[in-house]
């Protein structure tokens, strides 16, 4: 793989570590993270509803970041991890904000879900002890055309205690 | 014994009778006092984890060997005839495998009975022609090489200029639906606004809203031998296998229709697509699977919306407020095809007592695209033009709003003079007045440059579910439990109401239940999803399909244990009773697990509804506002949503429908509109970029108030319908807050910025002329 990536034209060689695991790809310099990760690797938990970073259906992380994944060329992705929906699970167990969102009913249809789970993940992430604006402005930029803003405000509050809650397990007397 | 009945059906504010074939009951409906143990509890979705962890496919996930991609081409005008087509170009185009379009499609009728690919195309974004190529980046560029020569034509999109003489006409016979409008009228209407103290009125206009379900309509189609499989984002999974069948010329067993999750529909998804058909047409041409869907733009263009309305409204009262009369004309934009309108007249017809009513409704074709179902049509629409009215009638006598609605409440149906089965209207306003703190509303801040108000409007809508619906309850040989039925959870958390409602009946815990929906294939007939219809229609089924099975079980463990079935329980998946004086207790398994593979089915089916009463859901909203008189920002607070829809099956997914249709009521009210190009014809904001959904910044604080009192004279739940109810009274609450709080009664909506500011410069020009004593 060579330090620069090659911008084409035609397909070029591509790696993306998705999830943990190395993909090495042939891949139009054209196609989004999106596409890739929908069609080429078949990690159909990310969503594409706009198609043009409206609506942050398609939210995955680039390393800790949150991004829209349609508006990523995925040749442009190649010098960081990406975690999608489907590499949330540690030790095969829900994340907690999987967990809380389904503890509070935090979806209807679910076609937004995966996109506020990682919005909201990646905000416990970086701040364990975030306030109802920090939780809110999140996941601002993830439309739910259902409505479940209620419920999904509710359930970032509680993974963020769960979240509290096991850190102290895991570091008693601190 | 199977028993044929003829039954009332309401769908969408229609209604019809229809037959259906019911099963003589099992089960009586639980007491209305009843403390039950699975139904009735905040249960979380069974299928939470697939939503939460990416794993839910949904059709738009669905990917086959061999699958095309299919794209439409569509007109850019919005009245063209389609003179001559050349595919010859686009079809050259290597990995192009079929162009479809009127010179080589089947002429079977389709909308209106004009063919799927007409020669004339009646709206921008009318379906002239359909590629399928190898990827969707081919099948664009396949599109771009078809040459169509189209002829312009004159076009129109207001509904009422629809109707002049020199109009464009969109068909032969006109523009009007059905050559008239639709007429009701009750007592005297002309000589009660004569004789009444008081007359209000006004023209009240409603915007275009889009449902802009976030997946995108579209299907999956590939055929398996003699059967054609659809993988369809779907309220209707019948719908849609009858409509494949008929334009296929298939036996209905022979086209199977897949949806296991949705992206949303709110609707929009009741009918069959075109792109369904096209699918399958194109799969049988090409021998390939086809992946048809829309993209975002073509969600807003051509698939449907909430049409747009003129009311023009007028309502005469007694001094004291009893209403004489209630006069609606109202004019909705249907569209270039859809052959219905809603039922925009529904709440003037029935909301209020009152002896004299007539609503003349005009569905008029105009060169847009078809409007479609959107959660509860029609009245959403009607409701914001009355409710504003009546606060008006009540300033100008002087009167309470809320008390002018009670003086006015309808104990009876005003429709039918029959008795409500259940009616908690007026709990739901004493409630809602309560939450809200309705009494001390004149305590709030009008002084400021962000002004406080609160206002009020009522719902009612059906939700009685109706025959037929058919159920399986299998008890497979390690007492595990299959739920099966052809209804669809479009987001609601059917599954889960499914499962609790079985465990409840059955006895067994609920994580042994597992429910199978969403598939033609079983073939256990359930309505569409729409209509608020769900689980008060197939609820009632899976409850008498788990007594069926219930009763088998107690029958089969009396004989292995040889006692009688009349000493026997079954809870918690646990056989309990009493052989010569010891208790006997074996759990369900057990016994179960010695008798080899066996499977125990129960069958069910949903009773009609019963005779002399009728059937409806009631609630009120109060909602408190603030508006910024600078800025003509106009921000909800809280919204309390106070609503009775008889027996809550689950407070927790029932508390998110209510959340969901508050807020999509508030989009309509502040934000939502399509906007149409006047001199193009063409939308201007077919995306999410510009077309505004509330956000998670939009969100008040929502109280949602449960009456959750059975209604023990409708079905064996007891329980109604509740996807629709809650975005009926937001709007004209909102409005009716804002003229609370700054003196101002908006008659149309959404109430952007814009409109808001001109309005209150309006209203300080007048203030000033008054002050200085100058007219005009």
């Amino acid at each position: 793989m060579p330090e620069t990536p090659i911008y084409g034209p035609g397909r070029v060689p591509v790696k993306l570590v998705v999830n943990g695991q190395t993909h090495l790809l042939n891949l139009l310099p054209s196609e989004t993270l999106a596409e890739v990760l929908r069609g080429e690797l078949g990690l159909t938990g990310t969503k594409v509803v706009c198609g043009m970073g409206d609506c942050g259906a398609c939210t995955v992380w680039l390393g800790s970041k949150p991004v829209y994944s349609c508006l990523q060329l995925a040749i442009d992705c190649q010098s960081q991890p990406i975690t999608t929906i489907e590499g949330l699970k540690r030790n095969g167990e829900l994340h907690p904000v999987q967990q809380a969102f389904i503890a509070d009913d935090a979806f209807q249809c679910g076609y937004c879900t995966s996109g506020q789970v990682m919005s909201m993940a990646a905000l416990l992430e970086r701040n364990p002890d975030p306030d109802e604006e920090a939780i809110r402005s999140a996941v601002a930029g993830n439309l739910c055309r259902c409505g479940a803003y209620p419920k999904i405000v509710r359930a970032g509050k509680r993974a963020a205690e769960m979240l509290r809650v096991s850190k102290e397990r895991e570091a008693p007397g601190e | 014994m199977a028993k044929l009945v003829k039954t009332k059906v309401e769908v969408e504010g229609e209604v019809s009778e229809e037959y259906a074939l019911v099963q003589e009951p099992l089960t009586t409906p639980w007491d209305v006092e009843e403390e039950l143990k699975v139904v009735g509890k905040p249960v979380p979705r069974v299928d939470g984890e697939e939503r939460a962890s990416g794993a839910a496919h949904y059709p738009s996930d669905i990917r086959l060997p061999g699958m095309l991609h299919a794209k439409f081409l569509r007109s850019p005008y919005p009245h063209a005839r389609v003179r001559r087509i050349d595919t010859s170009r686009a079809e050259q185009l290597p990995g192009v495998r079929a162009v479809m379009s009127k010179d080589n499609a089947p002429a079977t009728p389709w909308n209106n009975k004009r063919p799927i690919f007409d020669d004339v195309a009646r709206f921008a974004g009318d379906e002239v022609a359909a590629v399928a190529a190898d990827t969707l980046t081919i099948a664009r560029q396949a599109l771009r090489l078809i040459q169509v020569d189209y002829e312009p034509l004159p076009f129109v999109l207001d509904p009422e200029a629809a109707l002049h003489d020199d109009a464009p006409k969109i068909y032969p016979d006109g523009n009007l639906l059905d050559g008239e409008p639709t007429k009701y009228e009750r007592g005297d209407v002309e000589l009660a606004l004569a004789e009444a103290d008081v007359v209000v009125e006004g023209t009240f206009e409603t915007p275009t809203q889009v449902h802009n379900s976030l997946e995108t309509h579209g299907s999956v189609v590939t055929w398996e031998g003699d059967q054609v499989v659809v993988y369809d984002s779907t309220q209707n999974v019948f719908g849609v296998r009858d409509c494949v069948a008929r334009w296929l010329g298939l036996d209905r067993n022979r086209v199977r229709v897949v949806k296991q999750f949705m992206g949303g529909g709110f609707g929009s998804k009741l009918g069959t697509g075109k792109y369904t058909v096209a699918a399958a047409l194109l799969a049988k041409r090409t021998g390939r699977p086809i992946r048809f869907f829309l993209d975002r733009t073509e969600e807003n263009i051509a698939a449907g919306h909430r049409h747009a309305t003129r009311q023009y409204l007028r309502v005469g009262a007694k001094r004291d407020g009893t209403l004489l009369a209630i006069d609606l004309r109202s004019y909705t934009a249907l569209g270039a095809y859809s052959a219905w309108g809603a039922a925009v007249g529904g709440p003037a017809r029935e909301l209020y007592n009152c002896a004299n009513v007539r609503t003349y409704e005009y569905n008029v074709f105009t060169n847009i695209g078809p409007q479609s179902a959107f959660r509860a049509p029609g009245y959403v629409e009607g409701m914001f033009g009355l409710e504003i009215l009546m606060d008006e009638l009540a300033g100008q006598l002087g009167m309470d709003p809320l008390e002018l609605r009670i003086k006015n409440y309808a104990a009876r149906s005003p429709l039918n003079n029959l008795p409500y089965s259940s009616n908690g209207l007026l709990d739901t306003y004493e409630e809602g007045a309560r939450a809200i703190g309705w009494d001390k509303r004149q305590q709030l801040d009008r002084t400021g440059t962000r002004r406080r108000g609160i206002g009020m409007a009522s719902q009612i809508w059906g939700g009685a579910g109706a025959p037929p619906s058919y159920a399986r309850v299998q008890v497979q040989s390690d007492a595990s439990v299959t739920v099966i039925t052809g209804t669809q959870d479009i987001g609601t958390g059917t599954k889960t109401i499914l499962a609790q409602i079985t465990a409840e009946e059955l006895g067994v815990p609920l994580d042994k239940i597992r429910v199978e929906i969403g598939d033609s294939e079983w073939g256990l007939y359930s309505i569409l999803s729409g209509g608020s219809m769900t689980a008060a229609t197939v609820g009632p089924a899976v409850r008498e399909a788990a007594a069926d099975a219930k009763g088998q079980l107690i029958n089969l463990a009396a004989q292995f244990l040889q006692v009688r079935p009349s000493t026997l329980t079954l809870n918690d998946g646990v056989i309990r009773g009493v052989k010569r004086r010891r208790p006997i207790e074996k759990r369900l398994a057990e016994i179960l697990g010695e008798l080899g593979d066996i499977m125990v089915i129960g069958n069910g089916s949903r009773a009609p509804n019963p005779d002399g009463v009728a059937i409806r859901t009631f609630g009120a909203q109060f909602v408190e506002v603030e508006v910024d008189i600078e800025t003509g920002a106009v921000r909800v607070i809280k919204v309390v949503a106070s609503h009775d829809c008889g027996r809550i099956l689950n407070p927790l997914t029932t508390s998110s429908q209510i959340e969901g249709g508050v807020l999509q009521g508030m989009g309509y009210a502040l934000m939502e509109q399509q906007i149409v190009d006047p001199k193009t014809g063409v939308v201007v904001n077919p995306n999410l970029e510009n077309y505004f959904i509330p956000t998670m910044l939009d969100v008040p604080e929502i109280q949602v108030h449960m009456i959750d009192r059975a209604d023990p004279n409708i079905n064996n739940l007891g329980a109604k319908g509740v996807g629709e109810p809650p975005i009926i009274p937001t709007a004209p609450a909102i409005v009716n807050a804002v003229y609370d709080a700054i003196g101002i009664r908006f008659r149309s909506i959404p109430l952007t910025r814009d409109r808001v500011l001109d309005a209150l410069e309006r209203q300080q020009t007048s203030d000033i002329r008054q002050q200085t004593g100058v007219s005009g």
